[in-house]
């Protein structure tokens, strides 16, 4: 088997010394005092990033296998306003429902390795007596899972603690497989399966400075090309060092941006870029939109992304150009919302829009048409305001809190039959104008669609008036605002900043940075594998500020105050 | 009842001086006197707390009493709470001053009551919310710390948390609130038979090996990794906790009925039929879920700040009648959006409803619960958060006098939080920051 040879090799790894260096602290539980590591320490942690439901459900499936089966609920990670949930994760803690929910999974994933159908792939070793602890044999089993779970090597103090613990469970239960069943949930809810550690070391080439280590680079380029862990490649090039090596790491990156698996890690970055959790909340009165139902509602996101990942990757397509292809893809679900035939009764196939259709790429699609509406109706306003923030990056200022909307009319006003007329007496009001003008100009051009993003001619029985504008330049219609957008330099240098932040973490702050990088994106004509290329081998982006180091003057396992009450029992 | 004289007089001291602090364990010990115990087992009826959060405020002139104190008038929209209006305290006129912060709508407002700090930028909670602090102080001996969730099935719909910009998730799905709850895992308080279960005993050693391990990440971790490894740690304890509850010998409990089965699965929406029939199938399991003590503080969201709640054919949602909706000239208000802050005040009458059925002792569960229900906005039309609309329901266990309008005459609305953090057993003497600091809790709701 595949994964069983994986692992062999995986084993034969261990034996080599861990090249990464970062200091094994011993558990000296109830110290009271640890010294501060001094600056500029090997293997300072930089950063903690935790994993979002889509990293944790790819490592499993790449470590395990697709058919060890993920059920639980994974607590959200909050979207700090106008950035993404790559930053969010950054600062993302767990919370006790969402430690008791990977409690849960952990136990769940655990018994499936351990099972009859499934053990001897994970366990190369048949242990003395199968009814008592064999910590040899654990050792072996536990060692290689976890240098694939914690992205590293264990350390030898971390392999030790596991074993005892598989070997503790074994004697109770009676059962060696259900000790390392027990090891193995303990792994999986570790802080370090649950959270990219980043980890420093000094910078060569920098004295003073620090840039992230080669274990570090393994991970980062996984989950930022692939959004998973990494894999054998990649923890053996770490192992040898060859990632701190510009040369390698370009080679490394390079092969891993041809991969197939590269369209896994850009679906990944698109549903963070484009706001894609906010379909888990899409909902549209079955009265006003009865070709609404949860079956579009699935298909929306997965046509963006097709479009996306087929004009991109499958074309090599320019990235200006996702705002005004024709081409995208369609599902029985869908055939109804866009009024065309839809010939396979399963999956997908692929369909082209004629120039009458007015569908310009992606806001042409019924996902964005439909995600930026209310539930009753289209919007021009949170349309427009999408494209300012989504595609463009350019935040819209949020309504002030002491707005006087008395102007704003009744949709049922006969004498307000379209969203344009409504707005236009809106906006009156100069302290709303001076938003709605960065936005309604915009959105109003898509005015053609409706809440659900299904072709309309009138609205109320009057005609609709598809005219757009956008930073002066007047258009018309969908292909009107799809063209605009393409020839914005607001889109690429939008697209080119979220991957800088999808890789670091937080917004990139070096604007020449980002100027430097969208001058390589435009050389290579917008390719988005040139992009994330780039991206993951610029040594700006390996590089880090040190973080002022807490003074650990205070290292002990007494609960926080907030734990008081516990001592209480 | 016999306190009653030195501990207004005690409070008093606190409204007139910052010099003069009354150590909360003080308050406990003359507490501790007041609690019933349950006739079979002479244990102490455990005191619960939890919140009810309802967006887009209320229409002013048409919720607020003008009476302050007890005979209380109740305008048409309050008039739901008519038959509880003994069990339940209703506060106006407490503000939310920001200090130059901006109002961001729907969330500066109810972020400020739970955590008494004003927003400066819209990334979750910035400190703790008080709900929080409290489980601390009450609920560690159950095994949930808290239960939380969201009538219109929404995990991001939350205002509960340690802060950090991190939300405690809500659980919007009745189905898998009564798997967390009634499934594996739960222990019949009133069952004939005890056995720890191997497998609780199994996840409780995986946890002590996780904590073990603290020390190797802790000595290398920056200021900032450190706060969110210590959040990380604490919901470790707390999950310890649990499963230490779970493999003890629970109390027999006279109120506790096991529900018998998971109730049927809805399809979550904004649709107000729905969010009334999923608010009312978590209330049903959330009051057993106290009444069988597998939590003692939850967190209900009815629904969200700015409320995606709709009408089956109608174009437009809560949030959008609020602001679109003209007023009507003649009425005085808007009909379309009144009609949800309607069927509001109806749900937080059933849930109020649905404690006080149950008996504990010769008090119900209301009676040993305090709920604090609030909006995040005031007027939503204009997201004035000033004169906040909050009430409390249920006496704590006799630590809250019920049954009176609070005029607040402009002071912060921390003031509330503070209050029920006090009566709960919170030692703390000031709460909030900046203008929002306060050291003066509401006298009139404090029993004697």
């Amino acid at each position: 088997m595949k994964r069983s040879a994986k692992l062999a090799a995986a084993l034969a790894l261990l034996a080599l010394p861990a090249a990464m260096a970062f200091a094994p602290v011993g558990p000296a539980a109830g110290a009271d005092t640890a010294a501060a590591p001094a600056p500029a320490q090997a293997g300072q942690i930089v950063a903690m990033r935790r994993l979002t439901e889509a990293q944790y459900r790819n490592s499993i499936a790449d470590i395990f296998g697709p058919d060890i089966r993920v059920s639980g609920r994974f607590e959200p990670i909050v979207r700090p306003v106008h950035e993404m949930i790559a930053s969010g994760a950054r600062r993302a803690s767990i919370s006790p429902t969402g430690l008791e929910n990977f409690d849960a999974m952990a136990r769940v994933i655990a018994a499936q390795v351990f099972d009859a159908q499934h053990r001897a792939l994970f366990a190369p070793c048949a242990p003395a007596d199968a009814k008592t602890a064999d910590d040899r044999c654990a050792a072996q089993v536990l060692a290689p899972l976890g240098r694939y779970l914690f992205r590293r090597p264990l350390t030898l103090d971390e392999q030790a603690f596991y074993v005892r613990m598989a070997g503790a469970a074994a004697g109770k239960a009676g059962s060696f497989d259900k000790g390392l069943e027990l090891a193995l949930s303990a792994m999986l809810v570790s802080p370090n399966f649950l959270y990219v550690i980043e980890r420093a070391e000094p910078d060569p080439a920098n004295p003073g400075q620090l840039r992230l280590d080669n274990g570090t680079r393994a991970t980062r380029l996984a989950m930022m090309l692939w959004n998973s862990a990494p894999n054998e490649a990649l923890l053996k090039a770490a192992a040898e060092g060859r990632l701190t090596d510009q040369k390698q790491l370009e080679a490394a990156a390079a092969a891993m941006v041809s991969s197939p698996r590269f369209e896994q890690g850009l679906r990944a970055f698109f549903a963070d870029m484009l706001l894609f959790e906010k379909f888990d909340e899409l909902a549209k009165d079955p009265v006003v939109y009865p070709y609404f139902n949860q079956d579009v509602a699935q298909a929306l996101p997965e046509q963006t992304l097709r479009t996306i990942t087929d004009h991109l990757l499958t074309r090599n397509g320019d990235y200006r150009q996702l705002f005004t292809t024709s081409h995208t893809f369609m599902t029985r679900a869908l055939g109804p919302v866009y009024q065309v035939p839809v010939h396979r009764a399963k999956g997908w196939e692929p369909y082209e829009f004629g120039p009458r259709d007015d569908r310009a790429g992606l806001i042409g699609q019924a996902g964005f048409l439909s995600l930026y509406s209310h539930s009753g109706r289209s919007s021009p306003t949170l349309r427009g305001r999408a494209i300012r923030e989504v595609l463009m990056c350019q935040p819209v200022p949020n309504p002030p809190g002491n707005v006087n909307f008395t102007a704003v009319q009744d949709v049922h006003n006969k004498a307000m039959p379209t969203a344009r007329i409504r707005l236009t007496a809106h906006n009156t009001d100069p302290v709303c104008a001076g938003c709605h003008k960065i936005t309604d100009p915009v959105g109003l051009s898509l005015e053609r669609f409706d809440g659900i993003g299904a072709w309309r001619a009138s609205e109320n029985d009057a005609p609709i008036d598809a005219g757009g504008m956008m930073d002066g330049v007047k258009f018309e219609g969908g292909a009107g605002l799809g063209k605009a957008l393409s020839e914005s330099p607001d889109t690429p240098i939008c697209v080119a900043s979220r991957a800088l932040e999808y890789a670091v973490g937080k917004p990139p702050e070096d604007e020449a940075l980002v100027e430097r990088l969208v001058g390589d994106f435009a050389g290579s004509g917008y390719a988005i594998r040139a992009l994330f290329l780039k991206v993951a081998t610029m040594p700006e982006t390996w590089r880090v500020t040190a973080p002022v180091l807490d003074n650990a003057t205070h290292v002990s396992f007494a609960a926080p105050a907030t734990m008081a009450g516990r001592t209480g029992r | 009842m016999a306190y009653d004289l030195s501990r207004r007089t005690a409070l008093r001291g606190m409204l007139n001086g910052a010099g003069v602090v009354v150590g909360v364990p003080l308050l406990n010990a003359f507490l501790d006197g007041n609690g019933e115990a349950l006739a079979a087992t002479g244990a102490a009826v455990p005191v619960r707390f939890g919140t009810w959060f309802w967006g887009l405020g209320v229409n002013p002139n048409r919720w607020f009493p003008t009476k302050p104190g007890k005979d209380f008038d109740l305008p048409p929209e309050l008039e739901p709470i008519r038959p509880f209006k003994d069990k339940i305290n209703v506060f106006g006129n407490f503000n939310v001053p920001l200090d130059g912060a901006p109002n961001l709508p729907h969330t500066s407002g109810g972020v400020a009551v739970r955590t008494g700090i004003a927003l400066t930028a819209d990334r979750g909670l910035p400190g703790q919310s008080f709900d929080v602090t409290i489980g601390d102080q009450i609920g560690t001996r159950s095994r949930f710390r808290s239960l939380d969730v969201s009538a219109i099935g929404d995990a991001r719909n939350s205002l509960s948390g340690r802060g950090g910009g991190n939300l405690n998730p809500s659980e919007g799905s009745a189905v898998a609130l009564y798997q967390r709850i009634f499934g594996t895992g739960f222990q019949d308080p009133n069952s004939a038979s005890f056995t720890p279960d191997p497998v609780t005993m199994a996840r409780r050693s995986v946890l002590s090996g996780v904590a073990e391990q603290r020390q190797a990440l802790q000595a290398a971790v920056g200021a900032e990794d450190r706060q969110k490894l210590d959040q990380y740690y604490t919901s470790v304890r707390q999950l310890e906790n649990q499963l230490d509850v779970q493999l003890t010998r629970p109390e027999p409990l006279q109120a506790c009925a096991v529900p018998h089965g998971a109730p049927a699965e809805l399809t979550a929406s904004g649709e107000i039929e729905t969010v009334m029939k999923n608010h009312k199938l978590m209330t049903d399991l959330l009051v057993m879920a106290l009444a069988c003590d597998q939590t003692r503080v939850f967190n209900m969201m009815f629904n969200n700040g700015a409320s995606t709640l709709t009408r089956i054919g109608s174009t437009i949602t809560h949030h959008q009648l609020t602001h679109e909706e003209v007023l009507d000239n003649r009425l005085g208000y808007q009909p379309n959006a009144t009609y949800f802050l309607t069927r509001i005040m109806e749900a937080w009458t059933s849930f109020v409803a649905a404690l006080d059925a149950v008996k504990e002792g010769s008090r119900t569960l209301l009676d040993n619960t305090v709920v604090f229900a609030h909006s995040e906005t005031e007027f939503a039309k204009f997201h004035t958060i000033d004169n906040m609309p909050m009430m409390t329901a249920g006496s704590g266990g006799g630590r809250i006098a019920t049954g009176h309008y609070v005029d607040g005459i402009g002071t912060p609305v921390t003031r509330v939080g503070l209050t029920l953090q006090q009566a709960l057993g919170v030692p703390v003497d000031r709460w909030g920051s900046k203008s929002m600091e306060t050291s003066k809790p509401i006298a009139e709701i404090v029993a004697g």
